[in-house]
């Protein structure tokens, strides 16, 4: 045993020992620490009774109440759905059109359509779906592929080029690099931006209006006011869906973005894509 | 002649690592060899100067072997310094880069590789630096023995330093296995195993010759750290690589089992690594600075073993509401809270040993700094147990919360504890009378107390909103927010907890200062901190 020392400070007794002048005091362990520590000990007894804890050879102790996160986790979920009860079926049962003829169930489809698409859509459209450059602004009443409930629910279940679905959107505009003359792709863009806006040279608009008409009038049209059927754009209001430049529209008809849109019917199923075109429909420009 | 066998070997690995360039089955372990070879052809080179080829008898420097093996811990408090600034610089990189994505910079330079940098540059670089520098000062001591085995104490730092460089580059070329606090991939790992092994034979083989009868309660926390860290480094790291010379390896585990080790040791890393070794610096360089004794034996018995044996069953807490069974949830949780009081054991004893010198607080910003490490070691103690309650958990999980919390330990508690410590080593190692400026461990205290605090509070702010966000439903049952407008909805906290990370780098720089002024042997003229009282003036 080793030597009686004790701490002239404190008055308190040391173990004795010494390590490159360290010692300890012989204190007792604090009562309220020991009791703390004896509570959360009965506590978790008693907690591992409630609920499952105990591993057994095949199974564990399923707790006196047999409590289950998958169990809670249907309860809240079936809980979720009798809160919106009825309103699913009718959806489920009505057309677009009659969805939006009731105002009950269109405030309803709306509601639930602005939440799916902040889960699915608002990645490329955005979260107000004002779009970016690539990505159509879905507030405006400028569309590619039609307003109309039936035409977005269209776009939405099969998409747009998306290879996996045979009913999806096709259409890609050609590349006119090897058909045009590079001085042609500059009048042609000149006379596409004079439509709208002021081209670089005017002196170009004109060879370029000819060319247009020769090269582009059979999807955008005469008028340039594009054809919803092709999925072609108007050209002749404000909206630009990659740029308004000179430099965009001859990038663009250099080398054509095709923008591809998934479906989302098989993924999001026929209530959902409904909410979703009822929801798309409602933001401004739906027809 | 001496260093021959050394040198032998390092050339050798460095041929080895040509090798593995030359026929590497990948290009990310062919520009990783590349890296090895560099390093170990620079160390060649650097010993290869310093062959003696006069007689081994002749030995003109038979060191004393009577005297503490110091200069291996000299190298260590460098070493950890010098991580411990890296570590943190980059710590503000990825704040920044989470504040404002432009800052990413493909490839090498992205969040996805930055982050694991980070975090292994603060907690194996600066952390494993400083618990294998203190760890070789105080066993050494308190068994009143020299090392064990000769130059193995180099040979685990100077291993230990290799394995943070291929960890380090690793990252930023790619290269990573995927689990959190393990992303070396495979011949990385049996690097790290090798040289704990050999940590471990010279921890406990100078415990095996000391000259004390008893076992100080410091190095009880150490082994328990070095044991527990090579269990769980070996087992979350079994995997069968594709290829000897490529860097992919898959897992042994797979599914909810792989889950389950990989928070097993995480969960164990935080307890044995960043608690269990960090209380054995504690337990030494309090008392020592204090020069006050331990407050009560009994309580670190108690609150040794109880830590010890409740930790290493807290991880499932990780993964509540997963496909984890219930009831491995249930014990993860319970033995959480029991941890509590165990942890708090340690903060007791250490707090409680200043009684009878209180005073010092106000004196002696070193103290100051180990006793505010104590406090937030108390409070990220007592946070955990609280987290890990998984009604409190399904909100907190997920969060920015949980990086608060982790930095309000890691910043707090390991971050002050070894500035504590390494301010306490300087002078002693280096035989210089007091540190160059006792004055900038006071405005180090100050700069890194207030950068915890922003930090911490601001991400207690930052993850309560996202998960409320996130669990935000109208009365219709629909979702509120998106995740996107969660995201957005970050930025004022992102910008300030970046704030908050360079007040404390700015600390640790000038720590970086006080140190390399103090070991170039300078003393800054300054007045003491209140050791001069005015005067009291009569009044007029």
């Amino acid at each position: 045993m080793a030597e009686k020392h004790v701490d002239e400070i404190s008055g308190v007794e040391t173990t004795g020992h010494e390590w490159d002048g360290i010692r300890e005091l012989n204190n007792p362990m604090p009562r309220w620490w020991v009791y703390t520590f004896y509570a959360t000990i009965v506590w978790a007894i008693g907690y591992m009774v409630v609920y499952p804890a105990v591993p057994l050879l095949t199974d564990a102790t399923k707790g006196v109440f047999g409590y289950s996160s998958r169990a809670e986790l249907s309860v809240e979920l079936a809980d979720a759905k009798a809160a919106q009860a009825g309103n699913l079926e009718k959806i489920a049962a009505s057309s677009l059109d009659q969805i939006i003829a009731d105002p009950q169930l269109h405030q309803f489809a709306v509601a639930a359509g602005a939440s799916a698409f902040k889960v699915n859509c608002a990645q490329c459209h955005g979260s107000g779906a004002a779009g970016s450059a690539g990505f159509p602004n879905l507030n405006d009443d400028d569309w590619l592929w039609g307003g109309k409930p039936e035409e977005i629910y269209q776009t939405v279940a099969h998409g747009i080029r998306y290879t996996g679905d045979d009913d999806t959107r096709v259409s890609e505009m050609p590349s006119f690099t090897e058909i045009l003359k590079p001085e042609e792709i500059k009048q042609t863009a000149a006379y596409v931006v004079s439509l709208t806006g002021t081209p670089s040279d005017a002196a170009m608009v004109e060879p370029g209006k000819a060319l247009f008409e020769a090269n582009c009038a059979s999807c955008h049209g005469a008028d340039a006011k594009g054809n919803r059927e092709f999925g072609a754009p108007d050209l002749a209001d404000a909206l630009w869906l990659n740029g308004s430049s000179e430099q965009a529209i001859i990038a663009q008809m250099k080398a054509p973005k095709h923008g591809v849109m998934p479906a989302w019917l098989p993924r999001l199923g026929d209530t959902t894509v409904k909410q979703l075109a009822v929801f798309v429909h409602s933001l401004g420009g739906g027809e | 002649m001496k260093y021959t066998f050394e040198t032998i070997l390092l050339g050798v690995g460095a041929f080895l690592a040509l090798l593995g360039a030359g026929f590497a089955q990948d290009r990310q372990f062919e520009a990783h060899m590349w890296v090895l070879f560099f390093v170990l052809l620079g160390g060649t080179i650097v010993m290869l100067r310093r062959l003696d080829f006069s007689p081994a008898s002749a030995g003109k420097a038979a060191a004393p072997l009577s005297e503490y093996s110091d200069d291996v811990v000299k190298y260590g408090v460098i070493a950890t310094v010098f991580w411990g600034v890296v570590g943190f610089l980059v710590g503000v990189v990825v704040a920044l880069q989470l504040a404002f994505p432009d800052l990413n910079i493909e490839p090498w330079f992205n969040f996805g590789r930055m982050r694991p940098l980070h975090t292994s540059a603060v907690i194996f670089a600066f952390g494993g630096n400083a618990l294998i520098a203190t760890s070789f000062y105080i066993v050494q001591r308190t068994s009143r023995a020299r090392l064990f085995g000769g130059n193995l104490a180099w040979f685990v730092f100077w291993g230990y330093q290799l394995f943070i460089v291929m960890a380090a580059t690793g990252y930023l070329l790619g290269i990573t296995q995927s689990k959190e606090y393990a992303e070396p991939e495979w011949y990385v790992d049996l690097w790290l195993t090798i040289v704990w092994v050999a940590y471990l034979a010279v921890f406990l083989g100078t415990l095996l010759v000391r000259k004390e009868p008893h076992i100080y309660v410091a190095n009880w926390f150490y082994l328990a750290f070095i044991v527990t860290i090579a269990m769980l480094h070996i087992v979350n790291n079994l995997a069968v690589p594709v290829s000897f010379l490529g860097s992919k390896s898959y897992s042994a585990f797979a599914g909810v089992q792989d889950a389950l080790t990989q928070w097993w040791y995480g969960h164990n890393a935080v307890g044995f690594f960043l608690t269990a070794g960090f209380l054995g610096m504690m337990y030494y360089f309090i008392p020592k600075q204090a020069n006050r004794p331990v407050y009560s034996y009994r309580l670190s018995i108690i609150h040794f073993w109880s830590l010890i044996f409740m930790y290493i069953w807290a991880g499932p807490h990780h993964l509540h509401y997963t496909a984890l069974p219930d009831w491995a949830q249930t014990l993860g949780m319970v033995f959480s809270i029991m941890l509590w009081m165990p942890s708090w054991g340690g903060m007791i004893n250490g707090l409680m040993t200043l009684s009878g010198a209180w005073d010092k607080i106000r004196t002696d910003p070193i103290i100051r700094m180990m006793v505010m490490a104590v406090a937030f070691y108390g409070m990220a103690t007592f946070e955990g147990p609280m987290m890990s309650i998984k009604t409190v958990n399904s909100l907190s999980h997920y969060t920015d919360w949980t990086i608060g919390h982790v930095h309000s330990g890691a910043l707090g508690w390991n971050g002050l504890i070894t500035f504590g410590a390494i301010y306490y080593l300087t002078p002693k190692l280096w035989n210089r009378e007091r540190l160059y400026s006792v004055r900038m461990v006071n405005w180090h205290f100050w700069l890194a107390t207030l950068g915890i605090v922003v930090y911490a509070a601001v991400m207690w702010v930052a993850g309560i909103q996202q998960g409320l966000m996130w669990r935000e439903y109208d009365d219709q049952g629909f979702l509120v927010y998106s995740f996107a407008e969660s995201v957005a909805a970050m930025l004022p906290y992102y910008v300030l907890r970046a704030l908050g990370g360079a007040l404390f780098l700015a600390g640790a720089l000038l720590m970086a200062f006080n140190v390399t002024m103090t070991i170039l042997g300078r003393v800054r003229d300054e007045a003491p901190i209140f050791g001069a009282t005015p005067a009291l003036k009569p009044a007029e």
